[in-house]
C-alpha cells in the first residue's frame, strides 16, 4: 500500500506526457504503433470505397470488369491488328489482358495515392488520424479489386485453354505473383505519397502525374513484349521497375517473358528505395499541408 | 491535481495572401536561407493578427508565444472574438495543423471535436456510418458494438438507423453525429462550437452530456464558444485570446467579463462591424448602427429607472414584409437578461428599399448596474436564421443612480426585483 501511495506520488512529481505536440519534424518517427490502433479505420474505409463505387449504380461490382475487358478489345484491335505488334506467341487478348490487369493496379494506387491531401482535406482538416491510414487504404481496396480482376482474367485463360486448344504452359515463376503485386502495390504507393506531398503546394504535379502515367504505360511492357523491344531502347525499358513486375507475371502466368533474378533485386531495392522516401516526405508534409492545401 | 495540458510559448503563422504562384521563389530564398544558416526571412517581420488595421508583412502570427496550463478534470471555456487564434489553438491541440514553434505537452488520450460527423459517407446507413465516424475519432470496433445501442438510442434517429444518412433531414444527421462522439472515450475532450447546429431540445441534451461528461467522469474537458451563457453554464474556467495572445484566464465568469469589456475604449462606442454575426452578402436588408438617442457616439451611463429609446439604422435592399426584430440583452456575465420580440409587440417590419430608422422603447425595467450588450437579428420567421444581425454588441450601462440606496457592493443579480409593503405580521 505504501508502495503504491509512493508511487502515484512519484508519478505525479515526474511529469510524464502521453504526448507531446511540437512543430519540429522528426524525419524518422513514423509511428506505426499508431497505425496499428487504427486497423479497424483501415477496414471501414476500404468498405467505404467498395460501398461508394457500386451503389445506384445499375451493374454493381460488374464495373469491375467492364473496364480492363473493353480495354483489352480496343488493344487487340489497335495494337494486335491495325499495328500488328508482336505477343510473344501469346494469344493476343490473354497477353494484353495480363499487362491492362497488372498496369490498373499499380496506376490505380499511384493515382489515388497522389491525391490523397486533397481528396481528403476537409476530413484531414478536422480531426487527426494517422494519415497514412488513407494511402494504406487505397491499396488494399485496389488489392481487393484486383483480385477481382486477376479472377477474370483466370477466367479468359481457362476459356483460351478449353475452346481455343490453348496449350497451358505456366512456369513456376508464378509462385512469384504475390510477391510482383507486393512490389506493385509498393512502388504506387511510395510513388504516389511522393507526388501527393508535393502537390500539396505545386498543383501542376497532378496534371503532369495524370498524363505521365499514361505515357509510362508505354515505357513498360505491357502492349509489346520486352523481347521485341528495339535493341538501344530495351536498357532504357528495363530500368522502369514495372518491367520486370510485367515480364516476370507474364513469365509466370504464361510462360514468356524475359525476367532475370538480377532484375528482381533490381526492383526490390527500388520499390524499398521509394517506399522509404516517400513514408518520410509524407510524414514532413502530414503535420502541416493542411495549412497550404 | 495535476497538469492535463500544458501548453508552452505556442506559436503559429500564417502566411497572408495568396498561397501558391509564389510559393517556389519563397521557398527557395528560405531553403538558401537555411543553407547559410540564417534565419527564415520571412519570419522575421510578423506582426499580430489584427484584421481590421493593414500591415506591411506577408505574415501574420495567429497565435504568439501563447502560455498556459490545465488542470486534470477541468472544463475551460475558450473565448474571443473571430480571429482571435481559438480555431488555430484548438487545430493545434487536435493534431490536424502543427505549431509553427513552441510545444504542448498532453498526458491522457486526446479526442476532439471540431466538426460533428467528419467522415460521414452519404450512402451509408446510420448505423455502417457510426461505425465510420467512430474509427475516424478513434474508437475501436469493440468500444463502438458495445455502445452501439446507447448511441443510436441518444441520437433518437431509431427509425432511419438503417437508412442511408442521405436521406436525412439535416437535423438527424447532426443528432447522429453528435451522438457519436458523445461517447468518445478520452481523458481530454475538445470541443468546438458545433452545438450551433440542431434544434434547442438537442442542444440543451448535449450540453446536458458534455455537463455530464466533465463532472461524472473526472474528464478535462475544451470549450469554444460564442455562446457566452453556455460557457458560464458549463466551465469552470476560461482563456481569453485576443489578437492570437491569451489576454486572461481565469473563472470563467472573469473571463467572460473581460470578454465583453474589451474592443471597446471607456464609453466610446465601438464599431459595429466587430460584431456582425451574419456575414450574408446576399441579405435584403442590413443592419447598420444600433444606439440610445441621444448618445449616438458614447455608450451611454443610464440610470435604472430609465426607459431608454433604441434605434437602428437599417439599409434596406429589397422591400420587406412582415419581418420580425428581436434584441436579446446581456449582462456582462453572458446571461440572457431578456429580449424584444418585436412581433409579440404587435409590430411587423415593412419597409422599402433605402435607408430607414427604427425606433423602440425599453418600458419597466430594473436592470442592475453594469455594461449591457446586444444581440439584433431580423428575420422572417422564427425557424429561420437572420437575414443578418450583430452578437453581444454594447449598447448601455446601467447605474444606480438613486434608487437603491443599501448594499450597494452586493452581488446584484441580472435584474433588480421591485418589491415592496414588506410588513411583520
Amino acid at each position: 500500500m505504501t508502495n503504491r501511495t509512493n508511487n502515484m506520488i512519484s508519478d505525479k512529481t515526474v511529469d510524464k506526457w502521453d504526448m507531446v505536440i511540437s512543430g519540429k519534424k522528426s524525419m524518422f518517427q513514423l509511428n506505426l504503433k499508431d497505425i496499428w490502433n487504427y486497423r479497424d479505420l483501415l477496414s471501414l474505409l476500404v468498405r467505404r470505397d467498395f460501398v461508394s463505387f457500386y451503389k445506384q449504380t445499375v451493374l454493381g461490382p460488374l464495373w469491375f470488369f467492364i473496364q480492363p475487358f473493353f480495354t483489352t478489345v480496343i488493344f487487340v484491335i489497335i495494337f494486335g491488328n491495325l499495328a500488328g505488334i508482336s505477343t510473344d506467341g501469346i494469344p493476343q487478348p490473354l497477353f494484353y489482358m495480363t499487362g491492362v490487369v497488372m498496369w490498373n493496379y499499380f496506376s490505380e494506387c499511384l493515382l489515388k495515392t497522389s491525391t490523397v491531401f486533397k481528396d481528403n482535406a476537409n476530413v484531414f482538416g478536422k480531426v487527426y488520424f494517422p494519415r497514412l491510414i488513407m494511402p494504406l487504404s487505397i491499396v488494399v481496396s485496389n488489392l481487393i479489386r484486383f483480385g477481382v480482376q486477376l479472377l477474370m482474367l483466370i477466367i479468359v485463360l481457362v476459356w483460351f485453354i478449353v475452346f481455343e486448344n490453348y496449350s497451358f504452359n505456366a512456369t513456376q515463376y508464378i509462385l512469384l505473383l504475390p510477391y510482383l503485386v507486393l512490389i506493385m502495390a509498393v512502388l504506387g504507393l511510395g510513388f504516389g505519397m511522393i507526388i501527393s506531398a508535393m502537390t500539396t503546394k505545386y498543383r501542376d504535379l497532378t496534371f503532369l502525374v495524370t498524363f505521365g502515367v499514361q505515357l509510362l504505360m508505354y515505357a513498360t511492357p505491357i502492349i509489346y513484349p520486352l523481347s521485341a523491344a528495339p535493341e538501344k531502347y530495351k536498357s532504357l525499358i528495363s530500368l522502369n521497375p514495372m518491367s520486370a513486375v510485367i515480364e516476370g507475371v507474364r513469365l509466370g502466368l504464361l510462360g514468356r517473358g524475359e525476367f532475370t533474378w538480377g532484375a528482381l533485386l533490381y526492383v526490390s531495392l527500388f520499390s524499398l528505395f521509394i517506399l522509404i522516401t516517400g513514408m518520410l516526405v509524407f510524414n514532413r508534409v502530414e503535420k502541416s499541408f493542411v495549412d497550404t492545401i | 491535481m495535476s497538469t492535463a495540458i500544458q501548453v508552452e510559448k505556442l506559436s503559429k503563422i500564417y502566411r497572408l495572401g495568396e498561397i501558391g504562384t509564389g510559393t517556389l521563389s519563397h521557398d527557395l530564398q528560405r531553403w538558401w536561407a537555411g543553407v547559410r544558416g540564417k534565419e527564415d526571412p520571412f519570419l522575421k517581420i510578423g506582426e499580430t493578427n489584427k484584421r481590421d488595421s493593414k500591415g506591411n508583412s506577408p505574415v501574420v502570427y495567429s497565435l504568439r508565444d501563447i502560455s498556459f496550463s490545465i488542470e486534470e478534470g477541468r472544463t475551460v471555456g475558450i473565448i474571443g472574438r473571430n480571429g482571435a487564434g481559438k480555431s488555430t489553438l484548438l487545430k493545434i491541440l487536435s493534431r490536424v495543423t502543427a505549431p509553427t514553434s513552441g510545444s504542448v505537452k498532453i498526458k491522457g488520450r486526446i479526442a476532439s471535436l471540431l466538426e460533428v460527423g467528419t467522415g460521414f459517407h452519404p450512402e451509408f446507413t446510420g448505423r455502417e456510418n457510426i461505425f465510420l465516424n467512430g474509427a475516424i475519432l478513434g474508437m475501436r470496433k469493440k468500444e463502438i458494438t458495445r455502445k452501439l445501442d446507447e448511441i443510436i438510442q441518444f441520437s433518437g434517429v431509431e427509425r432511419y438507423i438503417d437508412t442511408p444518412v442521405k436521406r436525412y433531414s439535416s437535423g438527424m444527421y447532426v443528432r447522429l453525429a453528435f451522438a457519436v462522439a458523445a461517447h468518445l472515450e478520452s481523458e481530454i475532450l475538445i470541443v468546438d462550437e458545433v452545438l450551433a447546429v440542431g434544434d434547442a431540445e438537442f442542444q440543451k441534451k448535449c450540453l446536458g452530456r458534455m455537463g455530464e461528461v466533465s463532472k461524472g467522469e473526472g474528464r478535462t474537458v475544451l470549450f469554444v464558444s460564442h455562446n457566452m451563457s453556455a460557457v458560464t453554464q458549463l466551465c469552470q474556467d476560461g482563456i481569453l485570446l485576443n489578437n492570437g495572445q491569451v489576454e486572461l484566464t481565469g473563472t470563467s465568469a472573469s473571463v467572460i467579463q473581460q470578454y465583453f469589456k474589451t474592443g471597446y475604449d471607456n464609453e466610446l462606442r465601438p464599431p459595429m462591424e466587430n460584431y456582425r454575426s451574419y456575414n450574408n452578402v446576399n441579405s435584403p436588408i442590413k443592419l447598420k448602427d444600433v444606439f440610445i438617442k441621444g448618445s449616438e457616439n458614447i455608450i451611454p451611463k443610464l440610470d435604472m429607472n430609465t426607459q431608454p429609446e433604441i434605434r437602428l439604422s437599417l439599409e434596406v435592399i429589397e422591400p420587406i414584409h412582415n419581418a420580425n426584430v428581436s434584441i436579446t440583452f446581456y449582462n456582462v456575465e453572458g446571461i440572457k437578461v431578456g429580449v424584444a420580440f418585436s412581433w409579440d409587440d404587435g409590430f411587423s417590419l415593412n419597409v422599402s428599399p433605402g435607408m430607414h430608422e427604427l425606433k423602440f422603447r425599453l418600458m419597466h425595467t430594473m436592470l442592475s448596474p453594469g455594461v449591457y450588450m446586444v444581440s439584433v437579428g431580423i428575420n422572417q420567421s422564427t425557424h429561420t436564421t437572420s437575414w443578418d444581425g450583430i452578437h453581444h454588441y454594447p449598447l448601455f450601462e446601467i447605474e444606480n443612480q438613486d434608487n437603491v440606496k443599501q448594499f450597494t457592493h452586493r452581488s446584484w443579480g441580472a435584474v433588480h426585483l421591485n418589491s415592496n409593503f414588506w410588513e411583520v405580521i
